[in-house]
Formats: structure tokens, sequence, C-alpha cells
């Protein structure tokens, strides 16, 4: 690593030019600006949104007892905790056989793991769409009571969500030391309580940054959730669609930045999470 | 690594779920459109196959080639323009005081954790015309513009959207370049823009060629992004194949451009590969 060199002063103190503070401060303030306009006009009393007349907290109350708003957002929760739970169990089993195991076509097998993470989401939308309507589910799901009736969007979460949790558990098992796992049996122990008492504390915190990512990931999914819910689901950004297409308001300023606090908040924790890691791999 | 067969039970219990998974909810549902390309629509709900070529054919009428160009199109100068501006970006946290760079990559990757949706409703916010920035113009006696809903708009709304899957390759591969090449240079008398020129751009063109990829990818697929902001005018094939699925029923098509539109990404990511495989005695 080049960092022993450590540039003080000089021509490769890049770091210290005007120009590139200037652009650095003109990139954030344009990638944030819209965002934190957005936060600051949902605490505004104005209806119309652009001018600022003062404090309120009641786009939040507005939008708290908006019965669509609060149902859009109730599946959407919903959808984003039922499927980080399978999609980390499945994503985990996966990262364990791809790390443990050899056996045929491996690298095949990889290269289709990855195959939903990297074609483009309208595609895994539409071709979703035609599979649970053809196979009937789309019909089935429809009449259902809650929280059934979610569980075609849940599934196709699942589908997207569980190959990004194999990687993220993955590189967190390649740091283990299989001589752990080798005393323990040496011990004594049974291939279940190796895993249960050796391997899944190792892994915790991959397992943990994994599942608030497939977290993050279904909250935010837009795409998927538009093509594979029925006409009668509705979740948080689909309704966002439907009423940013009639206008701007504040109270959809008030829930988008409800939801970007969960968000961040589950960002960070996972940052944290993986950061220490880090450290210890360099 | 054990052998698959050193442990058959443990070997199923975990291969199966996931593989299960991703077969059924994956790669039938995919199968599924392939077969569905070739089909025919013979009522408003009912296709029936027939192995037809006629909708990849009509892909390739007038209307839909120049939609594809014009997506491809609004695609490259969308990642043209994010690589402009994340290399100098990624250049600087490379070169800033290392307690610095955490924060600042923070507030590079923060954004992309923020629902596409809603970052861009905050940009429509901003630039539609009784929007934030036509007012602050107004102070100043100018507009109000129309900034929205036309092909500058889409583009704007791309870069500003997959702006982090630039930044982020070209900080990995510049953070691993070898500064002594630098000095090198600049002290055998090359000029700061020669440096660049003949020593930090091809060291680091592995990172460029990924982050074009995987700003590139995205955009061409994009729906979102031209249906909130292109508006009538500034349709992209994502949104084709949107139409045939929602309103125009006219799912075999639909399918037939889905997998033109896979093919083109397929495309780039071997073109990636290429890359990879050729620098790999380059970069490291």
């Amino acid at each position: 690593m080049a960092e022993t060199l450590k540039p003080s002063s000089g021509p490769l103190d890049y770091g210290n030019r005007l120009w590139l503070k200037i652009l650095f401060a003109a990139t954030f303030t344009a990638l944030y600006a819209p965002i934190f306009t957005m936060i600051a006009f949902s605490f505004n009393t104005d209806k119309r949104g652009v001018i600022w007349r003062g404090f309120t907290w009641d786009n939040y109350v507005k939008a708290w007892n908006n019965s669509d708003l609060q149902e859009a957002m109730l599946n959407s929760l919903s959808i984003a905790f039922i499927s980080t739970i399978i999609a980390t169990i499945i994503g985990t089993m996966v990262a364990l056989v791809l790390w443990r195991f050899r056996f045929p076509f491996k690298a095949g097998y990889e290269g289709l793991m990855a195959l939903p993470i990297v074609i483009p989401e309208i595609c895994m939308g539409v071709s979703l769409v035609l599979f649970f309507t053809k196979s009937g589910m789309m019909a089935w799901s429809v009449g259902m009571p809650w929280p059934l009736n979610l569980i075609n969007i849940i599934i196709a979460h699942v589908a997207f969500c569980f190959p990004f949790v194999a990687v993220v558990v993955r590189s967190r098992l390649v740091g283990f030391n299989r001589q752990f796992e080798e005393a323990s049996k040496d011990l004594g122990a049974s291939e279940w309580q190796t895993f249960w008492n050796v391997i899944v504390p190792f892994m915790m915190p991959g397992l943990v940054a994994g599942a608030l990512l497939a977290f993050t990931l279904s909250l935010d999914d837009f795409v998927i959730t538009y093509f594979t819910s029925g006409p009668e689901t509705v979740t948080f950004p689909v309704k966002v669609y439907s009423l940013v297409r009639r206008g701007v308001s504040p109270e959809i300023n008030a829930a988008s930045t409800v939801l970007i606090l969960i968000t961040v908040i589950a960002t960070i924790i996972a940052m944290r999470l993986q950061a220490p890691d880090k450290v210890g791999e360099g | 690594m054990d052998s698959w067969r050193g442990n058959l039970r443990v070997f199923w219990t975990l291969f199966t779920p996931g593989t299960f998974w991703l077969l059924v909810f994956f790669l039938i549902p995919l199968g599924w459109l392939f077969h569905d390309s070739f089909s025919d629509k013979i009522s408003i709900t009912e296709t029936e196959f027939t192995g037809t070529l006629a909708n990849y054919i009509r892909a390739f009428d007038t209307v839909y080639l120049q939609i594809i160009w014009k997506s491809i199109w609004i695609s490259f100068l969308a990642t043209t323009f994010c690589l402009l501006l994340a290399y100098p970006i990624a250049f600087g946290i490379c070169f800033a005081p290392a307690r610095w760079k955490p924060l600042l990559l923070l507030l590079v990757i923060l954004p992309f954790w923020i629902n596409l949706l809603i970052r861009t409703y905050a940009l429509i916010a901003v630039f539609r015309s009784q929007g934030y920035l036509n007012l602050v113009l107004g102070w100043i006696g100018l507009g109000p513009f129309e900034m929205l809903y036309n092909d500058g708009a889409v583009i704007m709304g791309l870069v500003y959207v997959y702006m982090p899957f630039m930044v982020l390759p070209l900080y990995a591969t510049i953070e691993r370049l070898d500064r002594s090449y630098l000095e090198a240079s600049l002290d055998l008398g090359g000029s700061q823009f020669q440096t660049f020129w003949k020593v930090t751009l091809p060291l680091t063109m592995p990172g460029i060629v990924t982050g074009i990829i995987l700003v590139f990818i995205p955009c061409l697929g994009s729906f979102l992004t031209p249906d909130m902001l292109g508006g009538a005018n500034a349709i992209m094939i994502g949104n084709v194949i949107e139409r045939q699925f929602k309103y125009a029923n006219d799912w075999p098509f639909g399918s037939a451009l889905s997998f033109l539109l896979m093919y083109v990404t397929f495309g780039a990511l071997a073109l990636r590969a290429y890359y990879a495989a050729r620098s790999k005695g380059v970069d490291v």
C-alpha cells in the first residue's frame, strides 16, 4: 500500500489544490442540497412548499393520519422484515456452501448466483410479473388476507436480496481460521454444535451487515415491486410514485424523511459493524 | 475446502434452499420470458408459442430503433459526465488527509442508500418551474426556466443517481496506485498534465472501465428516471418495456425488448471481463 509515503506538501499534495476543493464543495452541495431542502421543507407550514413560512410538525401528523400512506408504510416494513429474514437465512447458506465445499460446476454456480445482482432491474421485474401471472400466483394472492397478499412481492424481494447477503457473509467467512472448527470437533462437538457455537458467532457481523443490506434494498425497491404488486397492494415507494405524478406536497416530504431516517440508521449500523473487520484484514 | 462428497447431509442442506429459490423465482421466470418472446399475442391476456421472430424484428422498426439509439446515447452522455465529475472526486479523496477519507467516502456513498424514488422526487422539487432553483433565480431577475421534462433533465437525473457507482471503483484503483510512479514522472521533468495523461490515466484504466460499465448498465435499463424527469418526449427502452407490460398488454414484444436489453448488458459485462483479464499484470 502507498500509505507509507504519506504526501505532506509538494507536487503530489493534490488534496490542497483550490480547484479540487471547489469541485468537492460544488459536488457535495449538488448531491445533498435537494435532499436537505426536501427534509427542511417537510417542516414548512406553507402548503405549496416553495417559500418558507414557519416551522411545524403538521405534515408529519397529516402523513401519519393518512390511511393510504399508513397502509403503504406498513406493507413496506412488513415486506422488508419478512424478506430480510428469509434472504438472510438463504443467503448465509449459499455463502457457507460456497465457502466450505468444492463441487462440480462451482464456477458456473457462482456465476448464476451473481446474475440477480447484475441484470437490469426492469428485466427481473417483468420476468417475475409474467411468472406470477401465468402460474396463477398473482390471481391467488389477490384474494388472500393480509399479509398473505404480499407474498409475491416478498418472494421477489428475497430473490434479489439473498445473493447480496451471500456476497457479504462470504467475504466475512474468508477470514475464518478453520483450525477453530477442527479444534471444536476434536474436543467432541458435533457438526451442529460447532456450527452454532463457533462459526455463527464468528460470522455474526457479516450476518447482521448482510441482513441490514437486504432490509434497505427491500425497503428502497421501487421497480420490482411496481411490477409484482397486484392492483390492490400498495407499498410506500409505489404510493409515493402515484402521489408524485399528481404533484409535490409537504406530506410526501414528511413521509420520505421518515423513510430516509430509517435507511440511514440501518446503513450506519451496517457500516459500523463492517469497519473493524477491514482494519483487522489490512 | 472439503469435497462435497465428504459430508453429503451438510452439503445438501446448505445447497438446496438457495438453489431452489434461484431456480424457481429467477431462472424459470427468465426462461418463461425468453419463451414468450417467441410467442404471438392471440388476445388481450393470452399468448401462444409459435417460435416467431416477429417480436424481435419489430424491435428493429424505425420507431423503436430510434428509442434504442436514444437510450444508448443518453446513457453514454450520462456515463461521460459521471466519469468527468467522479474522477477528480475520487482522486481528491485518495489524496485527502487520512482522517478525512472515511467521512468523504461515506458522503459519496450515503445518497446511494436513499430511495431512488425519493432522490428523484427531491430533484423535481428543486428543478420544477415553481421550484427552489427558479425561486432563487427569480430573486436576481432571471427565469422562470422550464428545466424538467426533456432529455437534459434525464441525463442530469441519471448523473445524480449513479455518481456513487463511478466514484467507488475509481477510488479503489487510484488508492492502489503506486505513488512513486507519479513522483518518478514528475522528477524526470514531466509536467502535472503529462504525468496525469501518460502515467495516472493508463494505470487507473481498469477502474475507469469498471466504473463506466457499472454506470452504463443501470442507465440503459433505467425506467424511473426518464419516466419522472423526461415526460412524454424523453422515453427510453425501459419505458417502452414498461408500457408493453402495464398498458399496451403486448407481453411477447415486451419480453423480446427485455432480452435485447439483457444481451447488451451481458455484452458490456463480457467487455469488462476481457479488460480485467488483459490488465491483470498492470494494476497490481
